[in-house]
């Protein structure tokens, strides 16, 4: 199908941007890669009346090192996470990850902010920002605020972002020495959405800390399971006892089937992604 | 509502400007203003792959973005691909290895295709695959497609 019509702003800077998203009399969407936005308009899941193109904002294309973090304009794409050698040394999950997102074609124009702030269930970003601790910066006409990624992401396709506000930029912070990551997901064709994923980060110098398991498409948003990360924190390896624990506890999320696989199989695929993401860390 | 803007674009070499629909995409408008109909529309939701083509030096889904965001771009489709080596090569390889049968996923598959060998792609037939895996073929079963990807590469890599 096709998408129904909408008015079209593409602002030249950030100032611009938040004054059209400022207006609360009319349904505004930001249009950031489209890559979702598009085919959700095409299908007429998604009919804004303004469309604000933030493909003109060169400000919000950045990815720097400052103050230990590394933060990363909201409208950096996919392609351009990958080509980074700053992400390619100190964030290895991303570098891990980021072939698993899509296609080629895909991440050539999506972005970081635009996965973020869409939050789908599906989706790696929201898992990867909780995994390594990231801030979002959101921004509005009325100021600029930090929000925890843990605290970010609320339900299927439900975040803290406020009308008026958009993500600015996200921040990263630089892993210590002795920090491993481990990804793993399972789906039907290579770059289709996962029927389950993890993302791991953890302190691997004996014994194990600082465990970080988030797990996404198994419910209505990224899920960060402390209950798991406890049987990590503490011991040397995972196995014996530990893992069969690990096993019970990730068997009790709260888990939402889709199309693609139904709670039984997404319990069951959960543990596999996990067994082989902790083998890949521990191997 | 204003529903419509006025665009400049390069488009194959040749300078273009129209007036477009804010809600026309970018595929529909380079065959239906334009009259360019190699590149295809299959899904209309990015899966499929038919509408692969060049934005700015970049492969992109041509279904998934505005013409209106085209203002100012390069954009290359099957139609000025043929201007370049490996492209020519790609064409002939396909024919030569019957890589295609009804040829609607052609275009776009040739789009990712030429991606990957002008990168410098190995002939590593998973990593061909891989690259891919986001044009969906529903004649060949893609054997055929991945033997011309690696026959172009191999080719290149004797000379």
């Amino acid at each position: 199908m096709k998408a129904a019509d909408f008015d079209y702003q593409r602002p030249s800077n950030l100032e611009a941007a938040l004054d059209l998203l400022d207006d609360e009399s009319g349904d505004v969407q930001v249009l950031a890669g489209g890559q979702s936005l598009m085919p959700m308009m095409n299908f007429r899941l998604a009919q804004p009346e303004l469309l604000v193109d933030l493909n003109g904002l060169e400000d919000l294309q950045f990815i720097r090192e400052a103050d230990g973090h590394i933060q990363i304009g909201s409208m950096t794409r996919y392609c351009e996470l990958e080509n980074s050698p700053l992400i390619q040394q100190h964030v290895p999950l991303f570098s891990k990850a980021l072939p698993h997102i899509a296609h080629v074609a895909i991440r050539n124009r999506g972005t970081i902010g635009g996965s973020t702030a869409l939050a789908d269930p599906a989706a790696e970003m929201p898992a990867l920002l909780i995994a390594l601790d990231a801030i979002i910066v959101a921004r509005s006409r009325h100021g600029e605020r930090s929000i925890k990624a843990a605290e970010f992401f609320l339900g299927l396709y439900e975040t803290a972002l406020e009308m008026g506000e958009l993500i600015a930029s996200i921040s990263i912070p630089i892993s210590e020495a002795g920090c491993e990551c481990g990804f793993y997901e399972l789906a039907r064709r290579h770059g289709d959405y996962a029927m389950a994923g993890v993302a791991i980060t953890v302190q691997t110098t004996n014994p194990i800390s600082e465990a970080r398991v988030v797990f996404f498409a198994v419910s209505d948003r990224a899920t960060r399971t402390e209950a798991v990360e406890n049987q990590l924190n503490g011991v040397s390896t995972l196995a014996g006892e530990e893992m069969k624990n690990a096993m019970e506890e990730i068997g009790k999320l709260d888990f939402h089937g889709d199309l693609n696989a139904d709670i039984a199989t997404k319990q069951h695929l959960a543990k596999v992604v996990f067994k082989r993401a902790i083998a890949e860390i521990f191997s | 509502m204003i529903n419509s803007q006025n665009i400049s674009l390069v488009v194959n070499g040749e300078p273009v400007s129209a007036s477009v629909p804010n809600r026309t995409n970018l595929v529909d408008f380079l065959r239906n203003q334009l009259g360019l109909t190699g590149s295809h529309v299959g899904c209309e939701h990015g899966v499929c792959g038919a509408c692969t083509l060049e934005v700015n030096g970049s492969m992109i889904r041509g279904c998934l973005m505005l013409a209106v965001q085209a203002d100012g771009a390069e954009i290359t489709t099957v139609e000025g691909f043929t201007s370049r080596d490996k492209a020519a090569q790609l064409q002939r390889s396909f024919q030569k290895n019957n890589a295609l049968q009804c040829g609607y996923c052609t275009p776009g598959m040739l789009a990712s295709a030429l991606e990957y060998v002008e990168a410098g792609g190995g002939a590593d037939r998973a990593a061909i695959r891989q690259h891919l895996s986001g044009n969906y073929c529903r004649c060949t079963g893609y054997q055929s497609i991945v033997d011309a990807v690696v026959d172009v590469i191999e080719q290149g890599a004797k000379q």
